[in-house]
């Protein structure tokens, strides 16, 4: 029997980001139905043809069951998998896989939340001070960029990657957001700006840091029958891979992720390596995460990330590996705090040729999203997709 | 939050339950006891009543040395919230001599000089409640 492959079997019909980065004045599911109403008429459907939906740690009450109820949605398939940021990621390999099977016609994904207006989430500090970890990590000043100042310190310790390598992320992706009029940051900053930005925990600074914006984003995922039916040009799912990487009892390996695992996955059921990939959408909640992410996923060898971004090879149209051409977490958008939605719905745009135009990369063909969840190297759930133009 | 400890940093307390009290109880003591697995014997960090990494849940608890290296450290100089007063304040993993890495905080020196490979030794901040947290100071 041939190995089942999920491969082409189900294609993005509709991706939708909201335009809003400060959102007082609506409610965390109003957010969700606005950016699920926009993916499904970015794919020319409504809310009546929904069979599936997804929802992670950003959806109140009951998650996806709650939510569903709001949207007046039909279901006979949910799925509420959480694993941070990522999640959205792992909702296109599960949502690809149901439609493979035949369970599922029209999926839909949708991610809302409001850190800068609203607080923190439903998936705040209430839930995790249950967790079995919780009293061995929380009582030490452990912060979001506390926790990823320690993978970048071991990886500068260990492979000599530098602040001003770190900063050609950032400066890579604010060159990027000059030409996305919806980007919370649209300045572009020079290395020396990072570098001389104030200290948040060494060796991060505040423009190592992505943005924290109100917002959402929403994905419709389609068989290939309801592709053939509608007008829009549809992105193929190609291949896709999940890993998630834990303390294992202590034994920490800051300087790796668990895309060491879900890239050769997704990689191996599309049929293509590194060298085949266009364009990249790559997790940004701080530059390290971009420069540890790229190493894992084979883009350069372990410990050269900070030589490989040098030089530009980030930056868009013209680089090695043009990434994040909205300007990323870094500078365009980061909603909930969670930034995988927003790597799908890019590397979407640029295979349909949607991107904005300065940073459209030509006859772009393949292209890889990347989600990181959880905190980096420690409790995380990674997931990479590969997408293309056409089968 | 209550007032800080005698390193200065906050000492919030944490909340024993049946698979931890006796790691509390021992800190309250002065004591690094660790569980360690009967069929395999790895040693399991954070506290529990099973092995990670065979699945056995006989473990047995034994006092460790409190020695250690830094892992990975950083000075962390602006956060907000209770730790915001603490602040510079060195955030670390230290690798344990018996192998796991935790969190921690490396206390008792400048926190500019702590530096990744740096020996170190437990030390035990009280809390109010009367279990102690495990942090590191030089060797
Ligand atoms: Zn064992």
């Amino acid at each position: 029997m041939p190995p089942v492959t999920i491969r082409g079997k189900a294609l993005i019909a509709g991706v939708y980001e909201h335009p809003g980065r400060d959102l007082p004045d609506r409610t965390l599911p109003q957010i969700h139905a606005e950016v699920a109403a926009g993916a499904l008429a970015d794919a020319g459907l409504t809310l009546a043809d929904v069979d599936a939906y997804y929802s992670a740690g950003d959806a109140p009450g009951f998650g996806a069951l709650s939510m569903a109820e709001y949207l007046g949605l039909d279901l006979t398939y949910i799925d509420d998998t959480e694993t941070g940021g990522s999640a959205y990621l792992v909702h296109v390999q599960h949502a690809a896989a149901a439609i493979a099977a035949g369970q599922v016609k029209v999926a839909l994904i949708t991610l809302a939340g409001k850190p800068r207006t609203g607080g923190a989430g439903p998936g705040g500090s209430a839930r995790f001070s249950s967790a079995p970890e919780a009293s061995f990590e929380n009582q030490f000043g452990m912060s979001v960029p506390g926790g990823y100042a320690l993978a970048a310190a071991r990886h500068m310790h260990e492979f000599g990657t530098t602040s001003e390598q770190l900063a050609e992320v950032k400066v890579a992706a604010s060159t990027h957001a000059q030409h996305n009029p919806h980007a919370f940051l649209r300045d572009v900053v020079t290395v020396e700006e990072v570098v001389s930005s104030p200290v948040i925990s060494d060796p991060l600074h505040r423009l190592d840091c992505c943005v924290i914006t109100d917002g959402g984003g929403a994905l419709v995922l389609v068989s290939e029958a309801v592709a053939a039916s509608l007008d829009r040009h549809c992105t193929p799912v190609l291949g896709t891979g999940t890993s998630i990487k834990h303390t294992s009892g202590g034994r920490i390996d800051l300087t790796h992720t668990g895309a060491t695992r879900s890239g050769p996955l997704a990689f191996a059921e599309a049929g293509v390596t590194p060298a085949d990939i266009d364009y990249v959408s790559i997790y940004d909640s701080f530059t390290i995460t971009v420069v540890i992410t790229l190493e894992d996923l084979g883009f350069c060898g372990k410990g050269d990330g900070g030589r490989f971004v040098s030089d530009g090879a980030l930056q868009a149209p013209g680089g090695v590996l043009p990434f994040n051409t909205d300007g990323g977490g870094l500078c365009n958008n980061h909603p909930a705090n969670r930034g995988g939605m927003t790597k799908v719905v890019e590397a979407v745009r640029q295979l349909r040729g949607e991107a904005n135009a300065a940073v459209q990369v030509p006859d772009c063909e393949l292209a890889l999203a990347h989600g990181t969840g959880g905190s980096l190297a420690t409790r995380m759930g990674s997931a990479t997709l590969v997408l293309g133009r056409s089968l | 939050m209550s007032e800080p400890g005698q390193f200065g940093l906050p000492v919030p307390p944490p909340n024993p339950n049946l698979e931890t009290q006796r790691f509390w109880d021992a800190t309250a003591e002065g004591r690094l006891e660790l569980p360690r697995c009967d069929s395999c014997g790895h040693v399991v960090w954070y506290p529990r009543q099973r092995c990670d990494r065979c699945g056995s849940t006989s473990l047995t608890w034994f006092e460790a040395s409190g020695r250690g290296t830094v892992y990975s450290c950083t000075v962390t100089r602006r956060i907000p919230g209770s730790w915001r007063k603490a602040a510079p304040f060195v955030l670390a993993y230290v690798e344990l001599d018996e192998g796991p890495r935790l969190v921690t905080n490396i206390v008792g020196c400048d926190p500019e000089t702590v530096h990744i490979g740096q020996a170190v030794q437990a030390v035990f901040d009280p809390t109010p409640d009367g279990p102690a947290l495990l942090r590191f100071t030089p060797a």
